[in-house]
């Protein structure tokens, strides 16, 4: 299995690394360079503070999901179980769902200050939902049959969430976590280019800014590889906590 | 003893059932054969205690069934396994809810799993297992909780021929060993007249036939002539009802 992942992360890299050498060779000026000096560029730019803005990007973005889990799964939950709370909220959540959460970030901002808590919250405003549709509607995916047959065993209420409807939403709650990571790290370098010194959103614009389009590179490349960690944690994660949703890839 | 009186099922203004009266004596069997939309599964969830009656009831030993019993043992359509348990897990769940120690809940699981040939597959998710396994797994689950009525639903419908007859085999074994009463729902006339020491038949949300099998409890009657003159006179009936 690790072998695996290896063989497919390698086969990746060198997939993108081919893609970006033609991109540098057609465009054959500085803006796109070579994926040797930014590769190089980066391991410079460890010993040069980089990892600190790696750090705190990976802060902002690892709490924003989990405040994200803790508000959008049992909201999600509670609307799946309930047909009535449905009924009175999910129209309220299909509203606020498609408005670009970008565009608060001014009023986020004022209200939560320039720090940490304003790009936390841009972040939960977006993905948020995703959990949260992705828990109820993993609820009502829950056949009758399956439920009847829980019920006729004894099982009380507290039981029935313990012993069903959690592990019936779990892969679909990682799946919408997978998909909010790509989401809320283009919110984060969307957030991290204004009011801040620290992130690593700050250290590329800050870089095209300079016309260092290396170390931008360089930037580019550290979020990458800070996606690629947190793509990693979760399909871990799931491997341990779902191991029945591999049987059929085995 | 199971008894029903006038009986009424609505799913809306429609009625599932319609004033049914049956008495089923305690350590007997019962088939229940219809077409589909009969109200039988209805019958089953009524009798289990998960649906409540529109008017009449249900009484067992005398008692209102007015929920789930924890001597009744269901099995549903489709196994009813939770797909991210595993055998053992899934064997071991209903006696966990009902608070007995782990002691008990090891030597019963691992007794009723030896005892169903399932132990070589305890660890084991249902997906790895074939339908006659899973069937299994679903009775060893019903019956790790020592149930007094054991209701099944189509159990045997998605099998093969061969599966589905083991399974009968195996369940009319169940019914000798244990002091159990069964009823069960099937669309299949030979499971019927197999399994059913009583056979109602019905039609519409109502009893169309009650009929004594007199044949019942013989393990090679499937090799015999009584066998196929019983398996005519049901369909026979069956075509009466409709």
């Amino acid at each position: 299995m690790k072998d695996k992942l290896g063989y497919r992360l390698v086969q990746g890299s060198l997939i993108v690394i081919a893609v970006w050498y033609l991109l540098h060779f057609a465009a054959g000026s500085g803006i796109i360079p070579s994926p040797h000096a930014a590769i190089a560029a980066f391991f410079r730019l460890l010993g040069e503070g980089i990892v600190l803005h790696m750090a705190v990007s990976f802060y902002r973005i690892c709490m924003a999901l989990l405040f994200s889990i803790i508000i959008g799964v049992p909201l999600g939950l509670w609307l799946g179980m309930s047909k009535k709370a449905d009924a009175a909220l999910s129209p309220a959540v299909y509203i606020t769902y498609p408005i670009p959460k970008a565009a608060l970030l001014p009023v986020f901002m004022i209200l939560l200050g320039l720090g940490d808590k304003s790009k936390i919250v841009l972040i939960i405003s977006v993905i948020v939902f995703q959990i949260l549709i992705a828990a109820r509607d993993g609820v009502k995916e829950i056949t009758t049959d399956l439920l009847l047959s829980v019920r006729s065993l004894g099982l009380n209420k507290y039981q029935i969430y313990r012993h069903l409807i959690l592990p019936a939403v779990l892969p679909k709650i990682l799946s919408a976590i997978r998909i909010s990571i790509g989401i809320s790290i283009s919110v984060l370098f969307f957030a991290e280019t204004f009011a801040t010194s620290y992130g690593i959103g700050y250290f590329i614009m800050n870089n095209w800014i300079m016309v260092n389009y290396v170390d931008m590179f360089a930037g580019i490349l550290a979020l990458s590889i800070m996606g690629i960690l947190l793509f990693l944690g979760l399909d871990w994660l799931e491997q341990k906590l779902c191991p029945w949703v591999f049987l059929n890839h085995q | 003893m199971i008894v029903t009186n006038e009986l009424c099922v609505n799913y809306g203004s429609e009625a599932a059932l319609k004033n049914i009266n049956i008495s089923i004596p305690e350590h007997s069997t019962f088939a229940v054969i219809g077409p589909s939309g009969c109200g039988n599964t209805t019958l089953l969830y009524a009798l289990a205690g998960l649906i409540k009656p529109t008017s009449g009831r249900v009484l067992v030993n005398g008692l209102i069934v007015d929920g789930i019993r924890k001597q009744t043992g269901v099995i549903l359509q489709n196994h009813g396994l939770l797909p991210w348990k595993r055998v053992w897990q899934n064997v071991a769940l209903g006696m966990k809810v009902r608070g007995y120690g782990k002691e008990e809940i090891n030597q019963r699981v691992n007794d009723i799993l030896q005892e169903l040939d399932m132990t070589a597959h305890k660890d084991k998710f249902p997906a790895q297992l074939s339908g006659g396994q899973k069937q299994r797994v679903a009775i060893a689950r019903t019956l790790v909780t020592q149930p007094d009525l054991m209701l099944l639903d189509e159990a045997s419908s998605a099998l093969d021929e061969i599966t589905r007859e083991h399974i009968q085999d195996l369940l009319l074994d169940i019914y000798k060993k244990r002091n159990i009463t069964l009823v069960f729902i099937t669309h299949s006339i030979e499971e019927a007249v197999f399994l059913g020491q009583r056979i109602l038949i019905m039609g519409e949300g109502q009893i169309k036939h009650e009929v004594m099998n007199p044949w019942f409890g013989d393990e090679n009657l499937r090799l015999k002539p009584e066998f196929y003159s019983m398996c005519t006179e049901i369909r026979k009936r069956l075509k009466e009802g409709d």
